[in-house]
């Protein structure tokens, strides 16, 4: 019997639960090349685009509820309305490919396996607002993505997808690619808009929000990859197959990234809604022999998660309504042999280095829960730190200028609520009580398997 | 006794960098109009323009920052701010090859921490460092969307995945043996001041570079795959609940495997009651 009959028994079918779109052609020959997208109904989305007006297709896709799934789930449609219309200001778009929340990689191999998807979406987000220039700001990082997306733009102006009057509707856009320097920070709007004037990637005071006063202080919409690349699918198929997935307030598919000690990390396409406990029995589970400990539903910026969690509706209200945020769909998986005290001091530690400086909570704060984290991971902590982590996460969450500094703190609050016991141990016992060597990716591999990895050259 | 032609320090302020040679300035220039012309505000060229003149000098120079400041109209401060602000400007001489170690939670748990120690030993050097022979620069990186290959190494910005501390002293070994190295995911390695033009939006001119390791990489197509109804997994393990044993003596908290610091600072005497600098002052002493 295979795995997929065997599963199927419960109901619970890999075809029944996941939903290919954009990643449905990953696995031809060259998914990147304009004359695969075209075989998979490329570019057939931005044809039903432009024969509708600007205003028709901004309602279209706010009707979709398509909802932003670089994290905070602002509904798309309605970010392109309030783009204001007839003032005379150039309007722009900026694509955020900034992919660095920790835990997060679905933007990264989307694009690396299917630009044009973001490039048609691109067309059709800057018909409906009216944007004559748009713009990928994709982080410096990942060269391999880069070229990809140079070739992308550059097969698309070539035939006629870019550029002047574009498949002769009167619409001229250019699409410049941008590559970012190395800062976690730029994934926020705004310090990414500076960062794109040629700044320091600070975030700025809102209002004047980005629909307003965004790049070179002109009405600007910022989408995430996944979001725009989303949208020729709703337009081809239609927004009621759209809404046939996911749940009324969170409707659609979106890409799932399973990672850590599981025995299938990747990307899984599923509608809204999926659990994790659906993704990890169709993929095979935890690696053998172990069992979840911890996993964050979307980035190590939302609120971890236990095996409570594991029927936790992945969507929106889900993921909210038990405590955390959907963020990214970054699914990653820590076993019981992952100190949460050594994951909590690490993710501190990035943000305490990707804190940009600029309000001094964030900056302080960090600072500081690395220093005591570091004590209490190093077996030189006392009990009263514990609160006084809890009390330094308080004064940087909700305190600070952006997102980066509620990310941090998230960490804190949810490994302490679910796991203070385990700080307790480090403190009480003056040293850690897990050995990291276990918790690699080679401990359980025998001397023959651990000669076959290693996948380079 | 000070030697003849040694620099002292006299507070004075520091000269202007020299210029370019005429003939790199010129090539340069024509590089960077044609940046500058993509942006509606030429200020937006700024990073692109970073990421040139590294790829001139495999850093970014005193040089590097009057240049850009010159053609942009920007003040050399204003230019400094920004070159200082990203991790990805090199602000001394490094090596044709960067090797990125992930050590961000998910790739050091995965083993990124393990790598990294087992190449410092292998390279004998540090955190931010260079090879004798200036061949390889080593540093840990932060998460780079790859956390499904984990554990990850970046070699000049190409994705390595699913490495082993025996797989990244091959790749190093390699590199610094002058073999081929092909990546997981990306293209064959040019160096880094070739990496450094791409990133300054000058598309690879090498043939085959956007095709290389071809459309996915496998944990890409996992989802796809079950999808399909290909078998991909083995038996379902997400089970049993309860606690984990706990009662394990307390593990050698060896800074080499273990400790989350490999960079920044750990002690202050405000920290540590046992730093001989004694605990900081109470406040309003």
């Amino acid at each position: 019997m295979t795995l997929a009959a065997e599963i199927d028994r419960d109901g619970t079918s890999p075809e029944k639960l996941l939903s290919p779109v954009l990643s449905a052609f990953w696995d031809e020959p060259e998914p990147w090349t304009l004359e695969t997208y075209r075989r998979h109904d490329g570019y057939e989305g931005l044809r039903k685009a432009l024969a509708m007006s600007p205003d028709d297709l901004i309602a279209y896709v706010k009707d979709s509820g398509l909802r932003g799934r670089g994290g905070a789930g602002f509904p798309t449609g309605m970010k392109w309305q309030f783009i204001p219309q007839g003032d005379g200001k150039p309007h722009y778009l900026v694509v955020n490919a900034d992919e660095s929340e920790p835990g997060t990689c679905k933007d990264i191999p989307l694009l690396f396996a299917n630009p044009h998807s973001l490039i048609e979406g691109i067309v059709i987000a800057c018909y409906a607002i009216r944007s004559s220039h748009a713009f990928i700001y994709l982080r410096g990082e990942v060269v391999p993505v880069l070229r990809r997306l140079h070739e992308a733009v550059r097969e698309a102006y070539e035939a006629g997808y870019l550029g002047a009057n574009i498949l002769g509707s009167g619409l001229d856009l250019e699409l410049t690619v941008h590559a970012g320097a190395g800062a976690y920070i730029c994934g926020e709007e705004t310090a990414l808009l500076d960062s794109l004037e040629g700044r320091r990637g600070q975030p700025r005071l809102r209002p004047p929000f980005p629909a307003v006063a965004g790049l070179y202080a002109c009405p600007t919409v910022v989408n995430n990859v996944e979001s725009i690349a989303s949208v020729p699918a709703i337009l081809n198929r239609g927004k009621d197959w759209f809404k046939s997935m996911g749940s009324e307030k969170s409707p659609g598919f979106t890409l799932y990234s399973l990672s850590g000690h599981v025995a299938g990390p990747g990307q899984y396409e599923a509608p809204l809604g999926i659990t994790l406990r659906q993704l990890l029995d169709m993929s095979g589970g935890m690696r053998a022999g172990h069992r979840l400990k911890f996993w964050t539903p979307g980035g190590s910026s939302t609120p971890m998660f236990t095996d409570e969690h594991l029927d936790v509706p992945l969507d929106y209200e889900g993921v909210g309504a038990a405590g955390s945020m959907l963020g990214t769909k970054a699914l990653q998986c820590f076993d019981e042999t992952t100190c949460v005290v050594r994951a909590v001091t690490r993710w501190t530690e990035f943000y305490a280095h990707e804190s940009c400086g600029k309000c001094t909570p964030c900056r302080e704060g960090t600072y500081w829960l690395v220093q005591l984290l570091r004590d209490i991971e190093a077996g030189k902590g006392e009990m009263a730190d514990l609160d006084k982590l809890n009390d330094i996460a308080d004064n940087i969450n909700g305190k600070s200028f952006c997102a980066l500094g509620d990310g941090a703190a998230s960490p804190i609050f949810s490994s302490l609520k679910y796991f203070r016991e385990e700080y307790e141990q480090h403190v009480t016992g003056k040293g850690c009580p897990f050995d990291p060597a276990r918790s690699t990716l080679w401990a359980d591999d025998t001397d023959d398997t651990n000669a076959h990895r290693g996948v380079n050259a | 006794m000070t030697a003849p032609n040694q620099e002292v320090s006299l507070g004075m302020p520091q000269l202007p960098a020299p210029a370019y040679p005429a003939e790199v300035r010129a090539r340069l220039e024509a590089d960077a109009k044609e940046v500058i012309a993509r942006y509606p505000g030429s200020r937006s060229a700024l990073l692109p323009l970073l990421h040139l003149v590294q790829s001139e000098e495999g850093y970014v120079s005193r040089t590097g920052m009057a240049f850009c400041a010159e053609l942009l109209g920007l003040t050399t401060a204003e230019v400094t701010a920004v070159a200082t602000f990203y991790t990805m400007y090199r602000r001394r001489p490094s090596g044709d090859y960067q090797v990125g170690v992930c050590t961000n939670t998910l790739c050091a748990v995965m083993g990124g921490d393990a790598i990294f120690d087992r190449l410092k030993d292998h390279l004998g050097v540090g955190n931010d460092e260079t090879t004798e022979d200036g061949k390889v620069t080593l540093e840990h990186i932060e998460c780079n969307a790859a956390c499904d290959f984990a554990p990850v190494v970046m070699v000049n910005w190409e994705f390595f995945d699913n490495q082993t501390p025996e797989s990244a002293t091959r790749l190093v070994d390699d590199l610094i043996a002058g073999r081929t190295v092909e990546p997981t995911r990306g293209a064959p390695l040019c160096t880094y001041k070739e990496t450094a033009r791409i990133l300054a939006g000058f598309p690879d001119p090498r043939p085959g570079a956007v095709e290389a390791t071809g459309g996915a990489g496998a944990a890409s197509l996992i989802g796809l795959k079950l999808a399909k109804g290909e078998a991909v997994g083995q038996a379902r393990v997400v089970g049993p609940r309860g606690a984990a044993p706990r009662d394990t003596p307390p593990h050698d908290p060896s800074p080499t495997e273990h400790l989350s610091s490999h960079d920044a600072p750990q002690q202050t005497s405000a920290s540590d009651p046992a730093n001989p600098a004694g605990p900081a002052a109470e406040e309003g002493e």
